[in-house]
């Protein structure tokens, strides 16, 4: 499976860097630089969130995180996660690496599903640090207010459907 | 620069780590470790392609031409179009936003604009192959994102309902 993604992606990326070229050698090169750059900027970032998550998860009492976030906490669980994940500062490595660090030391999955939707969604420090300046208020506002229900309702189709 | 959130971050998984290291013992601790390593390089080779198709598309694929398409269309086409957009075009919060910006300069309504984001954010191809397929695994991401395709549509309609009805104005 991860081989099958590996090469998929690298397809993609194989596909965008030929298009690159058609249009000149100087904008392959742009492209290649641009990402390499980003990902050596990445680099420390997943290396901390990775082997974090796999301590943090481990070092979790289980039984802590079972009345408030476990497959029976319910709703309950759901709004606690919600909440934690409006809270939780910082990309894609640190929001992803607490939801599975949630998931691995016993959080059920509506619940986990509703953390990194209402973090992708209206995590609080990318709206202020990233949205706010960059699209106008107003409009950043309207998005966030209508995404409210939605980590509901991944929540409540993940309890319905009880997958995954 | 510094980063508070990887700061916080680290001193956490300092935490961590000593308190499995001192509560579980030596091996216990070397098993976990080789376990994140594991899953470190299993991301590597995606992290890496993620970048790079990220700074492609930013450079093959003009902020202006998508934004022509999505804003010319309107009704609920217009809400499909920019959902597949989300979902196609990479990148972090440093592009998208200016692309959403560029969808309102054409033309684009609100609605329009908060279904792309909303795509983008939770169903983006890039950031679930790049950054949530290692650590979830394929079962949990496919039935997240399952679950999470009719949101970026209802997003949109909730968005103009709020628009027409006088509750939100976007100037």
């Amino acid at each position: 499976m991860t081989l099958a993604v590996d090469i998929l992606l690298w397809a993609v990326v194989g596909t965008l860097a030929f298009l690159a070229a058609l249009r000149g050698r100087i904008l392959l090169h742009t492209g290649a630089r641009d990402g390499a750059i980003d990902f050596l900027r990445l680099l420390p970032r997943i290396a901390i969130g990775v082997i974090g998550s796999g301590f943090v998860a481990e070092a979790l009492p289980r039984d802590a995180i079972g009345p408030w976030l476990g497959p029976g906490s319910g709703l309950l669980g759901v709004v606690i996660a919600t909440l934690a994940g409006a809270l939780t500062p910082g990309g894609p490595v640190i929001g992803f690496s607490i939801g599975a660090a949630m998931l691995k030391s016993g959080a059920g999955a509506p619940q986990v599903i509703a953390y990194s939707t209402a973090w992708a969604l209206y995590a609080v420090h990318r709206l202020v640090m990233w949205e706010a300046p960059l699209m106008p208020a107003r409009l950043v506002w309207l998005r966030a207010a209508v995404s409210l229900p939605l980590p509901f309702i991944a929540a409540a189709s993940a309890m319905l459907l009880a997958q995954p | 620069m510094f980063d508070w959130s990887t700061a916080v971050i680290t001193a956490i998984a300092v935490a961590a780590a000593a308190t499995v290291y001192l509560r579980d013992g030596r091996e216990h601790f070397i098993a976990i470790l080789s376990g994140d390593f594991a899953l470190f390089g299993d991301m590597l080779p995606k992290v890496l392609a993620g970048c790079l198709i990220g700074a492609f598309v930013t450079l093959i694929l003009p902020r202006e031409l998508v934004a022509r398409w999505v804003g010319h269309e309107s009704g609920f086409a217009g809400l499909l179009i920019a959902a597949l957009f989300g979902f196609i075009l990479p990148g972090g919060p440093i592009t998208i936003y200016p692309v959403a910006g560029a969808f309102l300069l054409m033309g684009a309504d609100a609605g329009a604009v908060v279904a792309f984001i909303t795509c983008w954010t939770l169903c983006g191809y890039t950031r679930a192959l790049v950054w949530e397929l290692p650590f979830f695994g394929a079962h949990f991401v496919l039935w997240r994102i399952a679950e999470a395709l009719p949101l970026p549509i209802l997003a949109g309609l909730l968005a103009r309902v709020a628009v027409k009805t006088g509750l939100a104005r976007i100037s």
